[in-house]
C-alpha cells in the first residue's frame, strides 16, 4: 500500500507491504538507522520515536497508521548542527555507554521533560519505565535527563 | 593548554555519534543484494529429528533457498570449545552449527532459510516441517549428573564434561574436622540473560575474485572470530577478514563464535550474495549464552574467636546443550581461584563439575565465575558471624589481609599484586554510618518496619592475563595485547589496537593514555579498534583487560616513540640527547626555554626524514606487544541498605555505597560509569533477574515481559568512594574496573535483605530475591 | 519479530468497519494490545480494519456520567479533568498501564477487547459500574463491564462487533481509587485493585471493589463490600474486607511461577486495604 509520512520535516512516499511495522519502515526504507530495535514486546523503548510531538514505541506501530503524520527520529533532532540539550547532557554526564539504548532514552526523555518542566528525580526515574539500558545503571541518565528538566523549568 | 589528562573526567571521544544516531551497528550496515537469514529452531528441549521438509519453504515467493545440516555436510567444522582446562578429564562433544539428528535445547538450530527480505525468512522458516521424537529432558545440572538422568551426548557420561578440583582435600578435610565452627549452604546461581541492548547479528560477503570473506558481526573479539571462522569453513586466515562495528554491549555473550557466524558465512560463500543475519529478542534469549547457573554445596570453617579458616565447594555447572567458546574456564579457573577473597584464609577446596544439560549454553558473564565465588564467600561470612554472635563487620575486619604494595601469595597459589583491603573497608563503613545505621535499624524494628544492611569485602583478579598462565590453564589462545602508536606528517595520531571496546569508553580513556605519554591534544587521537585487517593481534575486550593490558601496550608504544622523539629533537636542535628535557609535548634544551622542538614539529621531521642521526630509520610509528606479568587486582568494599515490606515482601533499596579500588583512574567519569553499570547487573540478580525453565526445557522468561531486567525506579542515586593503589607491576598502576560491580553488589545487596530478616529468622531465599518469594520466606519461618 | 501477512483496510466511519470486517478480521486502533501478540505470532488475523481515523469514536465527553471514545487513548484519559472528578480511579489506571508511549497510543476500547486479565482499566471499568457500548451489523447494544470481561482474554464481544465508547455513572460524590502492584518485568498488574466508596460523614454507606491481575479476569468482590459497607473503614473492617477479597476471587485466580496464585490472593487482600485508604486519602 501507498503511505506518506513526514520524517524529520520531509515527506517520504512510499508503497510498503502493510505488516511494515513504523520501526523497519524507519530503518530499511529510509535508512534512519538511528531508531533500534531491542526487544520484541514494547519494554526497551530503544525505538522511541516522536509521532506527532508524542513519545511513541515504533517497533508497536504499523508503517500503515502513520500515514499522514509527522515523526521525528534522533536523526532530526540536532538542529543545524547544533546538538538538542537532551543530547548535550547525555554527552556531558557521561549519560551512555554501548549508546544502543540512547537514541531511545534521548526521543523519550526529550518528549516528558517538554511535558514536565522541573521534574524530579523521582518522576524522571519512574518515567523512565518504558526504557531499560543495561551500561549505565541509569544513574547518570537520571543526572542527565534531570539537567535538561531543570533547565527548562527556568534553573540553572 | 596542558594536555595532562591523566585522572581528568573529560567527555567521551566517542559519543558525538552515539547520541546522534549517526553509529553504525551490524544492522544499521545495508549491503546491495543482501539476503537474510533466518534460523528454524527447535520447540523441544531433547529430541530426536525425524525428518525436515523444507520444500515449502523454499518454493515461497522471495526465498532463495533452504539448508539443513545434511546439505551443509562437510561445508563447515563443528564449533570449537577453546578453554581445554587440563587434569579434568574434559569431554568436548561436537557442536555443530545445524543440528545433526538431535537438538539438545530449545532453540537449536536444525535448519536454515535464505530470502530477500527478513520477513519472507521468517515466513519461511515458519513454514520449513520438522517432525520430532522427543526424549526425556534435564535442565538441572545437579540432576543431569545423577545415574539415570537423561543423555545428552553418547559419549560424555552422565552429562558430566569435565571435573576440576583445585587444593588438597585430605588439608581441607582436616581443617573442617577440627575447626571450632562450620557454616553450611545450598547456594543456586541462578541462571541469567546477558541481555546486552543489541542483539547479535551478523553479515557476510565473500568476494569470489579476492577468495575473501569479510564477516561484520557484534564480537567483543574480532581477531578470535577471525580465527574461529577460518577453522569452521576452512579459509586462510588471511582471506577472513571480520569487522565489528559500533557493538551495543556484550558483557561475555558477544565472546564465544556462535553457529549463526558460521552459518551466514557459509551461505555467503555457497550462494555468492552476501547474507545478513540478526535475532531477535526472543533468539536472544533462547540461543546467546546463559550467564552463571551454579548449585553449590559450600562450607566455611572458622574458630570461635571469629578467625577464619577455611572455605571448600562443591559446584555442579550447568554447561547447556553444547560447550560454548570459553565456557569450562568459568566455573573452574576463574571461579576456584577466588575462594580466598580478601581474607587470610589458609585453606581453600573446591570441586567444580560442568555438566551438560538442555538448556541454553553457558559461557562468561559479566564477571564470569568471581561473582559466583564472591557470592558463597560474603555469604558465608555472614553466616560465621551469625553463628558466633559477632558483627559482620567486626567479623570481615579481623580476617582482612593487611595492607600490601607489592605481591602477597594466597592459598589459590594467585599472587595478588597490591591492596589495602582495610582502607577500602573503613572508607566504605564510613560513609555508610553503619554504627548510626544498627541504631537507626533498631528502632526501626521497633515501629515494624525492617531494615537491613549488608556488606561485601572483595578483591578480584582481572586485566586477563599473563599468557604463560592462560596456557598453563588450557586457554587455546594468548592473552597479550598489541597496539600501534602511529603518527601522522601533520601530527595527528591513529592508535591501532587488537582489543575491540564495545561502549567502555575506550577511545577515550586509552587516548588519555597517549595522550599523558606524548603530548598530543586527545582530540587529535583516534583510537582504532574492532577491523581485523586494519588492527593489529588482539585478544579482545573481556576480563576487564582492555584499559590494564592495552593500555599498558600503548603506554610503552608510546614512551618508545618519545625516545625517538627525544633522539630526533636533540639532533635537530644539535644537543647532546641527555641536555634534552620533556614538558608537556615539547622537548627542550635544558636551560634555553625557547629552543624546542613540539612532538608535532619531530614527527614531521622523522617523516621527511631529511635529516635523521646516525642508525635512526624514517617514520614516526611504534608498536608494542604487551603481555602482563601478572593479573591485576581491584579490590573494594560495598555496602547497601534496604527496607523490605513484610505485607508484600517488597524490597527497596535505600543506599548503595561502593568503595573500589582501581588504582590510579584516567578517567573518573569512565570509572563511576562502569560501577554504576556494574552494580545494577549484581544487584538485578539478587533481586529481579532469573532464567526459568519448565521441566520440559522450556524458556518460560523468553521476554522481557517475564525477564525483569532492573529499570531506573529500582534505585537510589549511588554513593561511591575511592582509594588508589597501584598495581606494581603495570606500567602506569592501573587495575581493570569493568566487573567489580558485578562482583561485589550481588552478595551485598543479598545479606542486606537477609539481615532486615533477622527478626523472622530467615535463613536464605534463593535469588532472585522477588517479592513472592521473601513473602513466602517470612511466612515459612 | 513481526507479523503475518495481512489485508489492510482503514475505515472512515463506524459503519464501513463494520462492513469491511470480515470472518479472520480485527479491528486496530492504537494496535498496542494487537500489534505484540502478532509479532510474536500467537495471533494471525487474516486481515486489519483500522478504526484509529474514525472522528466518533474518539474522545471524552461529560454529561450527567462519562462517555470514553473506543480509541481515546491511555494517556488522554489519564490526563482528562473530566475523568479525574468523575472516576479518579480510571484515571489512576490509565495512567499506569505499561509506560508513557505505550499510554500515547493505546486505546481503552483495544484494551478491553484484548481482555488481558492484568490489564488495569477493566478492573475500574468493573468496580465503577461502566458499560461498554457495542454496534455490530444488526445494531447496538450496551453490556455492563462486569458482563462484558468473561474469562481469560475472552468477551462478550461477537465476531465483527465493535466497542464504539465506554460509559461510566458520575462518580464524583464517591471517593474512588484504583491501586496496583505492578509486574517488574511486564509492568501488568500482579494484582490490581479498584475501589469506589460512597461516604456518608464517617461511615462508609456503599462499597464497590474490584481485583484483576490476580484473577483470570476482573472480578467484583461482593464480599469485601459488604465488609466495607456500613463501617467507619475502621481497622477491623479493613481487615475483615481483606479477609473476603481473597475468598471473593478464590474461583478466578491466575498465577505464573514466579507470581503464584496463593501469592497474589494474599496480596489482593494488602492491596485492598491500600486502594481504601487511598480512596478514603
Amino acid at each position: 500500500m501507498q503511505i506518506s509520512v513526514t520524517v524529520n520535516g520531509v515527506v517520504q512516499e512510499r508503497d510498503v507491504d502493510p505488516r511494515t511495522l513504523l520501526v523497519h519502515f524507519l530503518r530499511e526504507e529510509l535508512d534512519l538507522t538511528g531508531t533500534k530495535i531491542g526487544c520484541d514486546t514494547s519494554q526497551c523503548g530503544a525505538c522511541t520515536v516522536h509521532l506527532d510531538g508524542k513519545a511513541l514505541k515504533s517497533c508497536t506501530l504499523l508503517a500503515a497508521q502513520a500515514d499522514g503524520a509527522n515523526v521525528a527520529t534522533i536523526e532530526g533532532l540536532a538542529v543545524d548542527g547544533e546538538h538538542h540539550p537532551m543530547q548535550t547532557a547525555f554527552w556531558e554526564n557521561h549519560g551512555l555507554q554501548c549508546g544502543y539504548c540512547t537514541p531511545g532514552m534521548i526521543m523519550a526523555t526529550t518528549a516528558f521533560v517538554k511535558d514536565n518542566p522541573g521534574a524530579s528525580e523521582e518522576a524522571i526515574r519512574h518515567n523512565l519505565e518504558g526504557n531499560i539500558c543495561r551500561c549505565t545503571g541509569y544513574h547518570n541518565i537520571v543526572k542527565a535527563v534531570k539537567q535538561v528538566a531543570d533547565a527548562a523549568a527556568g534553573g540553572d | 593548554m596542558s594536555t595532562r589528562i591523566f585522572g581528568s573526567g573529560i567527555k567521551r571521544r566517542e559519543d558525538p555519534r552515539l547520541i546522534t544516531g549517526e553509529a553504525r551497528y551490524t544492522d544499521d550496515i545495508k549491503l546491495p543484494g543482501v539476503l537474510h537469514m533466518a534460523v528454524v529452531r527447535s520447540p523441544y528441549a531433547h529430541a530426536n529429528i525425524v525428518s525436515i521438509d523444507s520444500s515449502a519453504a523454499a518454493a515461497m515467493d522471495g526465498v532463495v533457498a533452504a539448508y539443513t545440516s545434511e546439505d551443509i555436510g562437510d561445508g563447515l567444522a563443528g564449533l570449537p570449545t577453546a578453554w581445554l582446562i587440563p587434569d579434568s578429564d574434559l569431554k568436548t562433544p561436537e557442536h555443530p552449527a545445524l543440528a545433526k539428528g538431535k537438538v539438545r535445547y530449545v532453540g537449536d538450530g536444525v535448519a536454515i532459510v535464505l530470502a530477500e527480505d527478513r520477513y519472507t525468512a521468517q515466513d519461511a522458516a515458519d513454514a520449513v516441517e520438522v517432525e520430532y521424537e522427543e526424549l526425556p529432558v534435564v535442565v538441572d545440572p545437579e540432576a543431569a549428573a545423577q545415574d539415570g538422568a537423561p543423555q545428552l551426548f553418547d559419549d560424555v557420561e552422565n552429562n558430566i564434561a569435565f571435573t576440576w578440583v583445585m587444593g588438597d582435600k585430605t588439608a581441607s578435610d582436616g581443617v573442617f574436622n577440627t575447626a571450632d565452627v562450620v557454616v553450611r549452604d545450598k547456594i543456586v546461581q541462578q541462571r541469567l540473560l546477558p541481555t546486552a541492548m543489541e542483539p547479535r547479528s551478523a553479515m557476510a560477503q565473500y568476494n569470489p575474485a579476492t577468495q575473501e570473506l569479510t564477516l561484520w558481526c557484534t564480537s567483543q573479539n574480532p581477531h578470535i572470530h577471525r580465527f574461529i571462522i577460518s577453522a569452521v569453513t576452512g579459509l586462510n586466515e588471511n582471506k577472513v577478514r571480520v569487522i565489528a562495528p559500533e557493538v551495543g554491549g556484550g558483557f561475555g555473550s558477544k565472546i564465544p563464535c556462535y553457529p549463526d557466524e558460521a552459518l551466514v558465512s557459509w551461505a555467503a560463500i555457497k550462494l555468492g550474495q552476501p547474507v545478513k543475519w540478526t535475532e531477535t529478542r526472543s533468539e536472544n534469549y533462547q540461543i546467546t549464552i546463559h550467564g552463571r547457573d551454579h548449585i553449590q554445596y559450600v562450607e566455611m570453617a572458622a574458630n570461635r574467636d571469629g578467625k577464619l579458616l577455611g572455605v571448600r565447594a562443591t559446584v555442579y555447572a550447568g554447561m547447556g546443550g553444547y560447550l560454548s567458546t570459553a565456557a569450562p574456564g568459568i566455573p573452574t579457573i576463574l571461579h576456584g581461584l577466588l575462594y580466598v577473597g580478601p581474607y587470610t584464609m589458609d585453606s581453600v577446596y573446591c570441586e567444580s563439575i560442568g555438566v551438560m544439560t538442555n538448556a541454553t549454553p553457558t559461557d562468561a558473564y559479566r564477571g564470569a565465575g568471581r561473582p559466583e565465588a564472591t557470592f558463597l564467600l560474603e555469604r558465608m561470612v555472614d553466616m560465621v558471624a551469625k553463628r558466633i554472635d559477632m558483627d559482620p563487620a567486626e567479623l570481615r575486619r579481623k580476617n582482612l589481609i593487611p595492607a600490601f604494595e607489592d605481591g602477597y601469595e594466597v592459598a589459590t597459589t594467585l599472587i595478588y599484586d597490591s591492596g589495602d583491603y582495610p582502607a577500602a573497608f573503613e572508607k566504605a563503613i564510613g560513609i555508610a554510618g553503619y554504627d548510626d545505621f544498627r541504631r537507626e535499624q533498631a528502632e526501626a524494628r521497633a515501629e515494624g518496619r525492617y531494615l537491613g544492611i549488608g556488606i561485601t569485602a572483595y578483591t578480584e583478579m582481572c586485566g586477563l592475563g599473563p599468557s604463560q598462565v592462560a596456557g598453563a590453564v588450557g586457554f587455546q589462545g594468548g592473552l597479550w595485547e598489541s597496539a600501534t602508536v602511529r603518527v601522522t606528517p601533520t601530527g595527528k595520531v591513529q592508535a591501532l589496537i587488537g582489543a575491540s571496546p564495545h561502549g567502555q569508553g575506550s577511545e577515550t580513556t586509552l587516548a588519555q593514555i597517549i595522550g599523558d605519554e606524548l603530548g598530543f591534544p586527545v582530540d587529535d587521537i583516534e583510537v582504532i579498534h574492532g577491523d581485523t585487517t586494519e588492527t593489529p593481534m588482539g585478544w579482545g575486550t573481556y576480563g576487564s583487560r582492555t584499559t590494564p593490558v592495552t593500555g599498558a601496550a600503548l603506554a610503552e608504544a608510546s614512551r618508545k616513540l618519545k625516545e625517538k622523539a627525544r633522539v630526533l629533537a636533540a639532533h635537530l636542535m644539535e644537543a647532546a640527547v641527555e641536555d634534552i628535557e620533556y614538558d608537556d609535548g615539547k622537548f627542550l634544551v635544558k636551560g634555553s626555554p625557547d629552543n624546542f622542538q613540539s612532538i608535532q614539529d619531530v614527527a614531521l621531521m622523522a617523516h621527511l626524514a631529511w635529516n635523521m642521526p646516525e642508525g635512526m630509520d624514517p617514520g614516526f610509528e611504534e608498536s608494542q606487544f604487551y603481555d602482563p606479568p601478572n593479573f591485576v587486582y581491584p579490590f573494594g568494599t560495598h555496602i547497601a541498605i534496604v527496607e523490605v515490606d513484610a505485607n508484600t515482601g517488597d524490597i527497596e533499596l535505600k543506599r548503595y555505597i561502593a568503595v573500589d579500588d582501581c588504582g590510579p583512574q584516567i578517567n573518573p567519569e569512565i570509572v563511576a560509569g562502569q560501577i554504576h553499570g556494574g552494580v545494577v547487573q549484581g544487584i538485578a540478580q539478587a533481586l529481579c533477574e532469573g532464567v526459568i525453565y519448565d521441566d520440559s526445557g522450556q524458556l518460560l522468561t523468553g521476554t522481557m515481559m517475564d525477564y525483569t531486567m532492573p529499570r531506573a525506579d529500582m534505585f537510589p542515586n549511588f554513593e561511591l568512594g575511592e582509594t588508589v593503589t597501584p598495581s606494581p607491576h603495570h606500567p602506569i598502576g592501573v587495575k581493570g574496573v569493568g566487573e567489580t560491580g558485578t562482583i561485589a553488589s550481588t552478595p551485598t545487596v543479598y545479606n542486606a535483605v537477609l539481615d532486615a530478616l533477622s527478626p523472622f529468622g530467615v535463613e536464605g531465599i534463593d535469588m532472585p530475591m522477588t517479592p513472592a518469594k521473601v513473602w513466602q520466606a517470612i511466612q515459612s519461618a | 519479530m513481526w507479523p503475518n501477512k495481512f489485508d489492510y483496510q482503514r475505515a472512515e466511519s463506524v459503519d464501513q468497519a463494520l462492513e469491511l470486517i470480515g470472518d479472520e478480521g480485527k479491528f486496530l486502533a492504537g494496535g498496542h494490545s494487537l500489534l505484540p501478540v502478532m509479532k510474536l505470532r500467537l495471533s494471525a488475523p487474516e486481515q486489519l480494519v483500522d478504526i484509529g481515523r474514525i472522528d466518533s469514536l474518539r474522545g471524552i465527553s461529560a454529561n450527567g456520567g462519562l462517555t470514553i471514545g473506543a480509541t481515546a487513548t491511555h494517556a488522554e484519559i489519564a490526563a482528562s479533568g473530566d475523568v479525574q472528578s468523575m472516576c479518579g480511579a480510571l484515571a489512576d489506571a490509565c495512567g499506569g498501564v505499561g509506560d508513557q508511549a505505550v499510554r500515547n497510543f493505546g486505546t481503552i476500547g483495544g484494551n478491553i477487547a484484548h481482555a488481558d486479565p492484568a490489564s488495569d482499566p477493566p478492573t475500574v471499568l468493573v468496580a465503577c459500574g461502566a458499560s461498554i457500548n457495542i454496534q455490530g451489523a444488526d445494531g447496538s447494544r450496551s453490556v455492563d463491564a462486569e458482563a462484558f470481561f468473561v474469562d481469560l482474554f475472552e468477551t462478550d464481544l461477537d465476531d465483527g462487533e465493535l466497542i464504539t465508547s465506554v460509559s461510566l455513572p458520575n462518580c464524583s460524590d464517591c471517593q474512588c481509587a484504583y491501586v496496583k502492584f505492578p509486574h517488574p518485568a511486564s509492568r501488568y498488574a500482579i494484582v490490581g485493585v479498584a475501589v469506589c466508596l460512597k461516604m456518608d460523614g464517617g461511615t462508609c454507606a456503599q462499597a464497590d471493589v474490584a481485583v484483576g491481575g490476580a484473577t483470570v479476569k476482573a472480578v467484583k468482590c461482593a464480599g469485601a463490600e459488604a465488609a466495607l459497607a456500613g463501617s467507619t473503614l475502621d481497622d477491623a473492617a479493613l481487615n475483615a474486607a481483606a479477609e473476603a477479597v481473597k475468598a471473593d476471587i478464590a474461583d478466578w485466580l491466575a498465577g505464573d511461577v514466579a507470581y503464584p496464585e496463593s501469592y497474589r490472593q494474599q496480596m489482593a487482600g494488602v492491596y485492598l486495604k491500600r486502594a481504601v485508604k487511598a480512596a478514603a486519602g
